[in-house]
């Protein structure tokens, strides 16, 4: 656990993209700390985009992103795909220590204490006695699992995890998620993209259903039904290669509202319906109560 | 002509080699003909000509100091982006040559210059645009060695700028020698200091730039070693060939090698082990000592594509017994 204040991601009308075409479009959101939130929509709808932007990897093109109470190298971040050199000649022992890069820096030398947790570490994961093996004769699932291993050494109080689940086998997919809930139960903050809505449903608390506009946030039963799912489908088809400037000043309201993450007191909302949008607007939502 | 310029060029006049005593030796009757014989072919050379000496020292400098800075070169995929860099520092010697004429200082200078300019240059592009590191590179050392080539016909003046295409191993007069071993010495530090960034910035930069601002460090840091030991490499072996001892016994040790230790170490060895036979082969055989010490190399470099159990035949071969898990 962490002395420090846990941190708090705090949007506030961002937009994040790529040559003037926004990705992530007036997304507001406040995510609490120590929130597990699953991070879902089709394809192309910003999710990847939305961590890298909190990663400080790409710059906002409009509003702003605010890392309240996050200590310097307090964020970790699991790139979809990653930049690794697999041919490189180094071990999964040294992978995974890289993760200690903030205790020892570019000079300091590994303890016995930080071998020690090294090696804990690779355990957890499931890798025993894969310390001395180069990184190159790893298959894709032991790869992921030593990412992991690395992550936790890295001991962020906030974790961005880019789609970890994308092509690993179900058992693999299990002890990873089973890290990931115990992060959580450290009091972590995680931001996840998962594509698998059942896993959503069964493990994530919260979801933020994305496509490119902000579509809900909330309690993941209240995110995910049929009709948000759908308008998140029919949105993310919507691209316009010559798209007019974007006008628009007003945020948007999401449709059940930052406020709803973990409280029960959730206001009755009006949806925004006060902005001048193109997209159609949902129909009046069905079985939709606030608990 | 090219050979009077490659084995004649003028050093200091105590080293200025003779080949006298040696076929004087070789004309009395050795008293017992085998092991003497031995001895005078590898090691009398060394042992009877400050010349060889020099040589030697100067190899054994550049093994400790270019060749792991090849390793990372090799280990980056870029092996051949030394030869577009020895391109790029060509104009800067040949500006310093022009300009103060055969002076070791001016010509150090102006290689470094030169090559600096087109790595930072490059560099930024990399790290600024869509451009990869290789475009960025090949545009930069293009428009160095054009600019450098259309200087030098502006002066209207007939260079003669063999001795800097192929280099002098065998005339390395005093600050010469003193400035590969001090450009040696500068890059084992670097190195140590750099060393577990640039494997970082080599294995996975989107890591290092996420947890550290070392990445741009390691980044230009490198390429600065790589550009002043280029500039080193040309005293002894040429631009053209100073890329041979980075990259062959890099190569070579990468075949036989699993984890980084291990290369740089056999890499330095194999370097330093083909600086030596060059050298030797050189000596007997009356050939200029740039393209030898490179031919040893790749001596080197075959015999482990051969012998590797990363070289070509490793694969190839019928398997004995496969082993349990």
């Amino acid at each position: 656990m962490h002395d420090t204040v846990l941190p708090m991601i705090h949007l506030d009308n961002l937009t994040l993209g790529y040559d003037r075409h926004p990705a992530v479009h007036h997304l507001s959101a406040e995510i609490p700390a120590g929130a597990l939130v699953a991070v879902v929509g089709p394809n192309g709808a910003g999710k990847s985009t939305l961590l890298k932007g909190l990663a400080g990897e790409l710059r906002p093109i409009g509003g702003r992103i605010v890392l309240s109470g996050l200590p310097p190298s307090g964020l970790a971040y699991l790139p979809q795909r990653g930049e690794i050199d697999h041919s490189f000649p180094v071990s999964v022992f040294d992978v995974v220590a890289m993760g200690l890069w903030r205790e020892i820096g570019a000079f300091g030398g590994l303890s016995r204490d930080q071998r020690g947790r090294v090696r804990a570490a690779l355990a957890a994961v499931g890798m025993a006695g894969f310390e001395s093996r180069p990184i190159g004769s790893l298959s894709g699932g032991q790869l992921q699992r030593a990412r992991f291993a690395r992550l936790m050494l890295q001991d962020a109080p906030l974790i961005l995890l880019d789609e970890p689940f994308a092509a690993i086998d179900s058992r693999t997919v299990e002890d990873l998620v089973r890290l990931i809930l115990a992060w959580h139960a450290e009091g972590r903050t995680i931001l996840t993209v998962v594509h698998d809505f059942d896993q959503v449903r069964r493990h994530f608390p919260t979801a933020l259903l994305l496509a490119r506009e902000p579509v809900a946030f909330g309690p993941t039963a209240e995110v995910l039904t049929p009709e948000r799912l759908a308008r998140a489908r029919r949105l993310s088809e919507a691209f316009d290669e010559h798209a007019h400037e974007c006008q628009l000043e007003v945020l948007p309201a999401l449709e059940i509202g930052a406020a709803a993450v973990g409280h029960a007191e959730a206001p009755a909302h009006d949806h925004g319906h006060g902005h001048p949008h193109p997209h159609p607007h949902p129909r009046p939502r069905r079985g939709h109560t606030h608990p | 002509m090219v050979t009077p310029i490659l084995t004649r060029i003028p050093g200091p006049a105590a080293d200025t080699p003779t080949r006298e005593p040696r076929r004087a030796e070789r004309c009395t009757p050795p008293l017992r003909p085998r092991l003497p014989h031995v001895t005078d072919f590898l090691i009398s050379p060394f042992t009877e000509f400050a010349f060889m000496r020099r040589a030697l020292a100067g190899c054994l400098a550049l093994a400790l100091g270019a060749t792991p800075v090849g390793v990372f070169l090799l280990l980056r995929r870029m092996s051949l982006m030394g030869d577009a860099m020895s391109h790029a520092i060509l104009p800067g010697a040949a500006l310093g040559y022009l300009a103060f004429g055969l002076s070791l200082g001016a010509m150090t200078v102006g290689g470094i210059v030169a090559g600096l300019v087109v790595v930072f240059a490059a560099g930024l592009v990399t790290r600024a645009s869509v451009l990869k590191e290789d475009a960025s590179l090949a545009a930069f050392y293009l428009l160095s060695l054009a600019a450098g080539v259309m200087i030098v016909s502006l002066r209207g003046r007939n260079l003669d700028l063999l001795h800097v295409l192929f280099g002098s191993v065998l005339a390395l007069d005093d600050a010469s020698l003193l400035l590969i071993a001090s450009i040696a010495s500068v890059t084992l530090v670097c190195l140590a200091v750099l060393f577990r960034a640039l494997v970082m910035e080599c294995f996975d930069p989107a890591f290092l730039r996420g947890v550290s601002r070392w990445s741009p460090v390691a980044h230009y840091g490198f390429l600065m070693l790589v550009v002043i030991n280029l500039v080193s490499g040309f005293h002894a072996l040429g631009t053209l060939m100073a890329v041979g001892i980075m990259i062959l016994p890099s190569a070579a040790a990468r075949l036989w090698a699993k984890g980084l230790p291990v290369l740089l170490l056999l890499a330095v060895l194999f370097a330093f082990g083909s600086g030596a036979a060059g050298l030797l082969l050189s000596f007997h055989a009356d050939v200029p000592a740039g393209p030898a010490i490179v031919l040893m190399c790749g001596v080197v470099y075959f015999v482990s594509l051969l012998a590797a159990p990363g070289g070509v035949l490793a694969g190839r071969l019928p398997v004995r017994r496969h082993l349990e898990s």
